[in-house]
């Protein structure tokens, strides 16, 4: 048990490796996908068993090629110097959701790519996007947590091009890897400062003997505006609909997951890394301010899209502004106690909710779009219609999908949202209002993807097309049961992993005593 | 399990689902007492259309550029720019990025 840190990432990443293997000596039919199916699902428990740990024992550490998994300093050394994952609650809270969700795709791409031809390195990069993301989120290293930026972002970029014969896909393609990479240049500029400054790369380390100088406000602005665009936060979310809309829909199910471990990667270094070093209140005001302008600017941009992909990306950002105004209220007042008592880790929770909520229910959604774009052949929303006809049980997942996105009861969206709501109300009833008439024009443009795709008489054009194959429906049943468990135990699910999620990123001190003792 | 609190309130979605089941039942009700002696397949279930003849079905589908129209054409001051912004080039996605980090460089190290 004390191996399944390094596990739940190496499993996947040997499969990823084997697979050109596998395909060589011709394993079989459906050996690529069997065993990346098989993976997942490996990673997935190992998660959850993981997450049961963390919750029993604290956080946990793994250190590569020491002694002993747990040894973090060496007899002599007073900062860690081997390359270690930390896992505490919300490590493990994420790297849950992502699990999920690249289980679900994985499961539905099987049908869904069926005539594509290149598979074998669809289910490579695939898994290697898996990896960087799960990486991401467990290593308590920020030099290895730009390692696995970039693997994720180099397999994102590529499978973002999959449909390389589409000149759209290139191009959305090379926007993605040139502003991943120049976000990912910049996040390597702070590691140098980081390093250079405090002789360390462990994020417990740096934090213990952080000074806020100013190389330090520089590394700071520098990590939180990279990984503010890599998970898509308004103004610098313009390559995210690009690369949403022209990856497969799988893909974009899980770019989902893999934009909030940027997500995370901000959140920690925000109060994992700075903490209460930093003013607080400014930076907890940039990630609110960028909040809401992700809200807004996100929603209102869906309401004129008219390509069902490209409105879904617009929400997409649009929904990433909540859990940055709910985070960002937690921050904002991490240095006032009563506050953070009274609504901040309220404000948290909700946020922290709405990630795994919104991986799952815009997982959903994507997968529902590339149903839509697999059997009536167009993204166009202006040629679609009446495909509630044929389409049933799509229809029926979009419309869970959709309510939850929209913050309907009793779907998950709603318990997050309300969360969110009520607590951010004590710190700026403005913030608060603004965050329920985003809910509003969210609810209206998913009327009008639900009015122009699926409702209406049946045309013509789409009289004899059939529903989604088995494998697709399959992968959309297990997100759109998530989102209907979750939104019937919301309760159990704030207990059980976001409660600890919160707790795990105010509590600095655990995280840094974890590491380095009582040094 | 299921009554979460919320930071000002509570929220029980089962309790939802029970109020939601009674509020069905009772509009059911009330709908099974209307009138059921229409004429099905007669005159009486076709669209009223002025003696017009009924459009085909793909020209009563009302397609996504119509839908709320009037609501953007009354904002066109907000969308103008907004969507002048998004230009799909990738100078201004790298201007925007660089823009944002010296705005942020400068604010983290002042205030």
């Amino acid at each position: 048990m004390e191996h399944l840190p390094i596990l739940v990432v190496a499993v996947p990443l040997f499969v990823a490796f084997a697979i050109p293997l596998i395909d060589k000596v011709g394993g079989g039919r459906y050996a690529k996908e069997g065993v990346t199916v098989g993976s997942l699902l490996f990673s997935l428990i190992g998660m959850i068993l993981l997450l049961k740990r963390v919750a029993a024992l604290g956080p946990q550490v793994y250190v590569f090629g020491a002694a002993l998994p747990t040894l973090t300093l060496p007899t002599g050394m007073k900062v860690p110097i081997r390359i270690m994952f930390e896992v505490d609650g919300m490590s493990a809270f994420m790297a849950l959701s992502g699990s999920i969700a690249a289980l679900a795709a994985a499961i539905y791409s099987i049908a869904y790519l069926k005539d594509e031809t290149g598979k074998d390195r669809f289910y490579v990069l695939f898994l290697l996007l898996v990896v960087g993301m799960l990486g991401m989120e467990l290593t308590g290293d920020i030099f290895n947590f730009f390692v696995f930026l970039e693997i994720s972002s180099i397999a994102s970029a590529a499978l973002v091009a999959f449909r390389y014969y589409k000149a759209e896909s290139i191009e959305a393609a090379i926007k993605y890897m040139v502003v991943g990479s120049l976000s990912a240049l910049f996040v390597l500029i702070a590691v140098g400062f980081l390093y250079g400054k405090y002789d360390a790369l462990n994020f417990a380390a740096i934090a213990k003997r952080m000074e806020f100088s100013w190389a330090d406000k520089i590394a700071l602005a520098l990590l939180v505006v990279s990984l503010a665009l890599k998970c898509g936060a308004v103004p610098l979310h313009m390559w995210l609909p690009d690369a949403y809309a022209e990856a497969p829909a799988s893909v974009t199910a899980l770019l989902v997951s893999v934009s909030q471990a940027s997500l995370y990667g901000l959140f920690r270094v925000c109060f994992s890394l700075f903490g209460v070093k930093m003013s607080t209140l400014t930076v907890g005001w940039i990630v609110i301010i960028f909040g809401v302008l992700s809200m807004f600017i996100g929603v209102t941009m869906a309401l004129v899209q008219k390509e069902i992909k490209r409105l879904m990306a617009f929400h997409a950002i649009s929904q990433t502004g909540y859990m940055l105004l709910g985070v960002g209220v937690g921050l904002a007042v991490l240095g006032n106690p009563f506050d953070l008592k009274s609504y901040g880790l309220m404000a948290m929770k909700g946020g922290i909710f709405h990630i795994i909520n919104h991986a799952m229910y815009k997982g959903l959604l994507f997968l529902t779009a590339g149903a839509v774009f697999y059997r009536a052949g167009t993204r166009d929303l202006n040629k679609l219609g009446g495909l509630a006809h044929n389409m049933p049980w799509t229809t029926v997942y979009f419309i869970i999908g959709a309510a939850a996105i929209a913050g309907l009861p009793p779907f998950n969206g709603f318990a997050s949202k309300l969360m969110i709501y009520e607590s951010v109300y004590k710190f700026n009833p403005i913030l608060s209002i603004m965050a329920m008439i985003v809910s509003v024009l969210t609810l209206a443009s998913f009327v009008k993807i639900f009015q122009s795709a699926f409702l209406g008489p049946q045309l013509p054009e789409y009289k004899d097309i059939k529903e989604a194959p088995m494998s697709m429906l399959v992968g959309m049943g297990i997100l759109a049961f998530v989102v209907v468990f979750f939104g019937l135990f919301p309760e159990l699910i704030v207990r059980t992993i976001v409660d600890p999620a919160a707790k795990a990123l105010v509590d600095q001190a655990s995280y840094i005593s974890k590491v380095m003792g009582g040094m | 399990m299921t009554l979460l609190y919320t930071g000002q309130g509570f929220w029980d979605p089962i309790a939802w689902l029970f109020g939601t089941a009674f509020a069905s039942i009772l509009v059911y009700w009330i709908w099974s007492k209307g009138r059921g002696d229409y004429k099905k397949g007669t005159e009486q279930v076709k669209p009223f259309l002025c003696g017009n003849p009924e459009p085909g079905k793909s020209e009563i589908h009302v397609r996504a550029s119509n839908i709320y129209w009037g609501f953007v054409e009354a904002l066109k001051g907000y969308y103008e720019p907004l969507i002048g912004m998004h230009t799909g080039e990738l100078s201004d996605y790298v201007g925007w990025f660089i823009g944002g980090l010296a705005l942020l460089t400068f604010v983290i190290l002042v205030v």
